[in-house]
Parts: structure tokens; C-alpha cells; sequence
């Protein structure tokens, strides 16, 4: 059922060489082609729309779910809702992710809606790539949207990586913190030719002692574009930090808009944002090393988005 | 060795051209040891970029029997020439291991002798990325280390005591010792202190641009303790009396 350019999709997004161990769910050009659940993660297909519901028990250690969506067609817009239920104290991690084919030159799309309930002490670490190839015209588009509701005491840690191939992203991304609840965010986005990317996250600090760390590192090259929208709302006594670090390249567009509010008195937020090139004593220093000038570009931009 | 021949280095400035470097003819030899020392913006980092090809140059510079005047850093690097640089870079996201396995080039190295041969436990500091939580002293370690991660024609080091502490400096010394015991390297450090200054075949003394003196360790910190008999501030003087070079200038 899986061909060769869909498994070397699934190796991009989700690090599959196969079929995964545990829970699993795998969607084709709109389609779910494959599933397994367990003892404690069970995966429905919702009846009102498409996409599926993740339940994962009360008490669920160390068992992960793989849900990646695979598109191979141009032409075609994939629209999936997909609900997870992370159960009261459970540590569970969550590998999602999109790489699309796209060899002809329709756009193919694929609009993800991702909806999360982090249970009073749940952890969940959720991790997504996006990725597209394709020698045609056809554009590849993303578009998640990922909203996040952590409970008293809830860890979510969200990995979110597109490095290669897409040519259009708005990621849109809600999150809401109660009580104690933490909230990590690595972002890493690379964009070159024309491509635009925008991510837009908001977080809620509303219990008292919540917290929000945003890390996001971007390098913007040839003729793209890219746009955040970073912002933290406090409205109790909580902490949030968020890192923006961007670097441009060649005549690459990037934006940076901070924002951040607070709403209580003992609300501590922290916003910094830099652009910038390449740090020249950097790229001397490895030249020092008999690194090329191209080979002190790539392992500072590797290590960069590492 | 290393041969440099009328060289010369400027900047374009706002007040015209700036002659940061003139005339600098001198004749490095291997399995030796150069400290180079003289007062602040003398030029004597701008000489070890000069070598390096990071600043260009008038002149000549030989390697050997190789004219390295035209090569850039990179080439020059692959021809044996390495710099520990005054104000190392940072980077985020790579890691001390990573830096010293580049500047290996693939050969095979000890990292965690390496790292303790500047004063740093291995275990504490290979996978830490050389970013901003690393400390002026640690960043120099660090830096001497990926110069020691090398096997070089010509090993340049720009104040390398600079913000380490009293043990890891004692360490540092006899790390200089044992690299020009096992190696013909030619060795120049840049320096003021006194204990460096010690491990000198010869002090280079550069003022304004220029090489304003060569001589021999004993004779240059007897005429240190010279002038500071002669200081009029003695004294007050923070540094306190002949142990210090810097009291100098
Ligand atoms: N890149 C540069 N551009 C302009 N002037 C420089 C540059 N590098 C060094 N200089 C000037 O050259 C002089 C010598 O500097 P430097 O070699 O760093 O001295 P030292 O290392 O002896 O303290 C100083 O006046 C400094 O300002
Ligand atoms: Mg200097």
C-alpha cells in the first residue's frame, strides 16, 4: 500500500523506516490508510467530519501515537479535524507531521486542525514536520492550526520543523494554560526561492504559577518571506520568555512583531526578538579551521536549526 | 617557518587611510617559541590576523618555500596555520564537541585530553553549545583547545591568559610546554604576562604598528624591573611593583 515516495515522505516527517510501534494512523491524500490502536490510545474516525479523535487513557507512560498525513497528488485540498484527548497523569508523545509530493503543477494543500486536551498532570510532547518535494509547479501549501488547552499542573512541549520544500505556511497556534501548567515551544523554520511563511502563536497564561517558553529560530533565504506574530497574554501571576532569532540572507523578507500583555500585576514576560545576517566572526573562525566559506555558511545555519 | 616581508596592513577610515601595520619584516622560526607583547592597539592582533589572511595585506608572507601572500584563510588554514583568536565567536546550536572535531579536519583526537589540557572537565562542557551562558574564560578555553585540536605549521595565540583563572592558568603554561616539546611548531603568543613571557625564545616587542624590539626573555623583564624602579607611581601602583609587565606601559 505504501509506494516508494510515500515511505521516503513518512522517513521525512516522522522518522518511520516502517510502520510504526504502538498507536498509529496514516492518511493518504485525504484518506486514512492504515490504523492501530493499544490497550491504552484509541483512534476513531469522526462521524461529522474528517479526521479522527485520539483517546489516550488516564495514567497512559511512555507510549507514543504517529499520525502523519502523506499527499502525493496534486490538485487536491485535504481538510482533517483532529481532537486529542491526553488523560489525567499520562506522559505520552505525540509525532505528527505532513510531507506532501507535489510532481505536478496543481497546488496540493493540506490544512490540518489540531485540537488538544492536556489532562490536570498530563505531559504530552508533541512533535511535527512539514516537509514537501517535487520537481513540478505546483505549489505546497500547510496550513496548521494547532489549539492547546493544558490543565492544572499539564506539561506540553510542542517541536514544530519545516525546513524543507514548502512553499506556502500559515501556522496558527492557541494554547491555554491553567494553574501550574508549562508550555515549551521550539520552532524551526527555514524558507528559500519565493516561499512565504507566517506563524502566529498566542498563549494564555491564565492560572496562577503558568508558564510559556518560546524558542523560534528561522533563517530566511533568497527571495522568501516570513512573518511572527509571537504573544503572550498573562493574566495571573505566571512567567513567559519568548526567543525570536531570525537570520536573513540574501534578499529574504523577515518580520518580527512582538507582543506581549499583562494582564495581572505578577505576570513576568519577556519578548526578544533579533534579526540579523550571519555573524561574520563566526563564519572567519571556522574558515580558520580550513572550512570553506559555503561549508562555515552550512554548519552555522545546521547548528542554528539544529 | 615564517617569513614576513615589508608588510604592511591599512584601513580605509574616516580621516583617510589608517596604517594599522608598517613595515613588518620578521623571520619566525620552527620548534620556537614568540611571545609578543606591547602596549594596547600596538598591533599585535592585527599581525596574527595579517598571518592568518583574515586582514589583507601589502608585502609578502612565505610559509616555508610558499608564498602565501595571495591565499586566503581558508587555504592558508589547510596550510598549517591556525589562530586563537583575542574575542572568540559564539555560536548557537554547535557544540564544543563540534568545534573540535572540525578543527581536527576528521583526524582523530583525544577531546577529553584536550580539554583538560586548558583546565576543563570534558564531561561538563563537550556537549555544551559555545553560546552565550559560556563565560569570558571558558570561551577562551575553549578556543586555545580547537587550536590544540590541531597539527600546525604555525600556531598563533591572542592573549590566551586572558579571564582565566590562577589553576586553569598554570595548566595553560605547561599545556604551551608540552606542545613545544612534542611538536616543531612555530609558537607565537600574544601576551603581557609575565609567566608567558617566561616560555619565550624571544619577546617581539610591537608599538605603533611596527616591530620596536626583539630580545630575549631575561633581558626584556630586567628592563621591565628597570622602568618600574624608575615609575613615579610606584607606590600606588594597583599592579604592584617588577612582577608585573603590564606596569610597563
Ligand atoms: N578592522 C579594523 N579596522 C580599523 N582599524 C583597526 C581594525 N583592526 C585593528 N584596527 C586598529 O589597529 C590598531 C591596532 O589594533 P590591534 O592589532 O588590535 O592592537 P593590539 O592587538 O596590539 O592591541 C588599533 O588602533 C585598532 O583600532
Ligand atoms: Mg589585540
Amino acid at each position: 500500500m505504501l509506494n516508494a515516495v510515500d515511505k521516503k515522505l513518512l522517513e521525512e516527517v516522522a522518522g518511520l523506516h516502517e510502520i510504526p510501534q504502538g498507536a498509529y494512523n496514516i492518511r493518504k491524500n485525504g484518506e486514512g490508510i492504515s490504523r492501530n490502536t493499544t490497550a491504552n490510545i484509541n483512534i476513531v474516525t469522526k462521524k461529522d467530519k474528517p479526521g479522527i479523535d485520539v483517546i489516550i487513557k488516564p495514567g497512559t507512560k511512555n507510549e507514543s501515537v504517529h499520525i502523519p498525513v502523506i499527499m502525493s497528488k496534486e490538485g487536491l485540498t485535504d481538510v482533517v479535524y483532529n481532537t486529542f484527548e491526553i488523560g489525567e497523569d499520562s506522559d505520552v508523545v505525540i509525532v505528527a507531521g505532513c510531507g506532501i509530493h507535489n510532481s505536478g503543477d496543481g497546488r496540493a494543500q493540506h490544512d490540518g486542525i489540531h485540537e488538544f486536551f492536556v489532562r490536570r498532570g498530563a505531559k504530552m510532547k508533541y512533535v511535527e514536520k512539514h516537509y514537501g518535494e517535487g520537481s513540478g509547479r505546483g505549489e505546497k501549501v500547510l496550513n496548521p492550526k494547532t489549539v492547546i488547552e493544558v490543565e492544572a499542573g499539564g506539561v506540553a512541549e510542542l517541536e514544530m520543523v519545516q525546513i524543507k520544500g514548502v512553499d506556502r505556511t500559515v501556522r496558527d497556534t492557541e494554547v491555554v494554560l491553567h494553574e501550574n501548567a508549562r508550555l515549551i515551544v521550539t520552532e524551526r523554520l527555514l524558507t528559500y526561492m519565493e516561499q512565504t511563511a507566517e506563524s502566529i502563536i498566542t498563549v494564555e497564561l491564565k492560572g496562577e504559577d503558568s508558564s510559556a517558553q518560546i524558542i523560534s529560530r528561522s533563517v530566511a533565504q533568497n527571495d522568501s518571506k516570513q512573518v511572527f506574530h509571537l504573544n503572550l497574554r498573562g493574566h495571573a501571576k505566571c512567567r513567559g520568555h519568548i526567543q525570536c532569532d531570525s537570520i536573513i540572507m540574501d534578499n529574504a523578507h523577515v518580520s518580527s512583531i512582538p507582543e506581549i500583555s499583562a494582564l495581572h500585576s505578577d505576570a513576568q514576560l519577556i519578548h526578544e526578538a533579533a534579526i540579523g545576517k550571519i555573524a561574520s566572526d563566526q563564519l572567519v573562525k571556522l574558515m580558520t579551521l580550513g572550512l570553506t566559506e559555503k561549508e562555515a555558511e552550512d554548519t552555522v545555519l545546521k547548528g542554528f536549526l539544529n | 617557518m615564517l617569513r614576513m616581508i615589508n608588510v604592511g596592513v591599512a584601513f580605509e577610515g574616516d580621516s583617510g587611510n589608517k596604517e594599522v601595520l608598517k613595515d613588518i619584516n620578521l623571520t619566525l622560526e620552527n620548534n620556537k617559541i614568540y611571545v609578543m607583547t606591547g602596549p594596547n592597539g600596538g598591533g599585535k592582533s592585527s599581525i596574527a590576523k595579517a598571518i592568518m589572511g583574515i586582514y589583507p595585506t601589502s608585502g609578502r608572507i612565505m610559509l616555508d618555500d610558499t608564498d602565501i601572500s595571495e591565499m586566503g584563510i581558508t587555504e592558508r588554514a589547510r596550510q598549517g596555520i591556525g589562530y586563537a583568536f583575542q574575542m572568540p565567536a559564539r555560536f548557537k546550536g554547535l557544540k564544543v564537541r563540534d568545534l573540535l572535531r572540525l578543527a581536527s579536519g576528521g583526524e582523530k583526537i583525544d577531546e577529553c585530553q584536550l580539554l583538560y589540557d586548558v583546565g576543563l572537565c570534558a564531561q561538563d562542557y563537550l556537549n555544551r553549545e559555545i553560546n552565550a551562558t559560556f563565560s569570558g574564560g571558558e570561551l577562551k578555553r575553549i578556543e586555545i583547545a580547537s587550536i590544540l585540536a590541531r597539527r600546525l605549521k604555525v600556531a598563533l595565540f591572542d592573549e590566551p591568559e586572558a579571564g582565566i583563572d590562577l589553576w586553569s592558568f598554570q595548566r595553560l603554561t605547561e599545556t604551551f610546554e608540552a606542545l613545544h616539546r612534542k611538536y616543531d611548531t612555530t609558537i607565537v603568543i600574544i601576551s603581557h604576562q609575565e609567566r608567558i613571557l617566561r616560555l619565550a625564545d624571544e619577546v617581539i616587542l610591537i608599538s605603533d604598528g611596527t616591530v620596536s624590539g626583539r630580545t630575549s626573555h631575561e633581558e626584556f623583564l630586567n628592563q621591565i624591573s628597570e622602568m618600574d624602579s624608575n615609575c613615579l607611581c610606584k607606590s600606588d601602583c594597583i599592579k604592584g611593583g617588577a612582577a608585573n609587565a603590564e606596569c610597563s606601559r
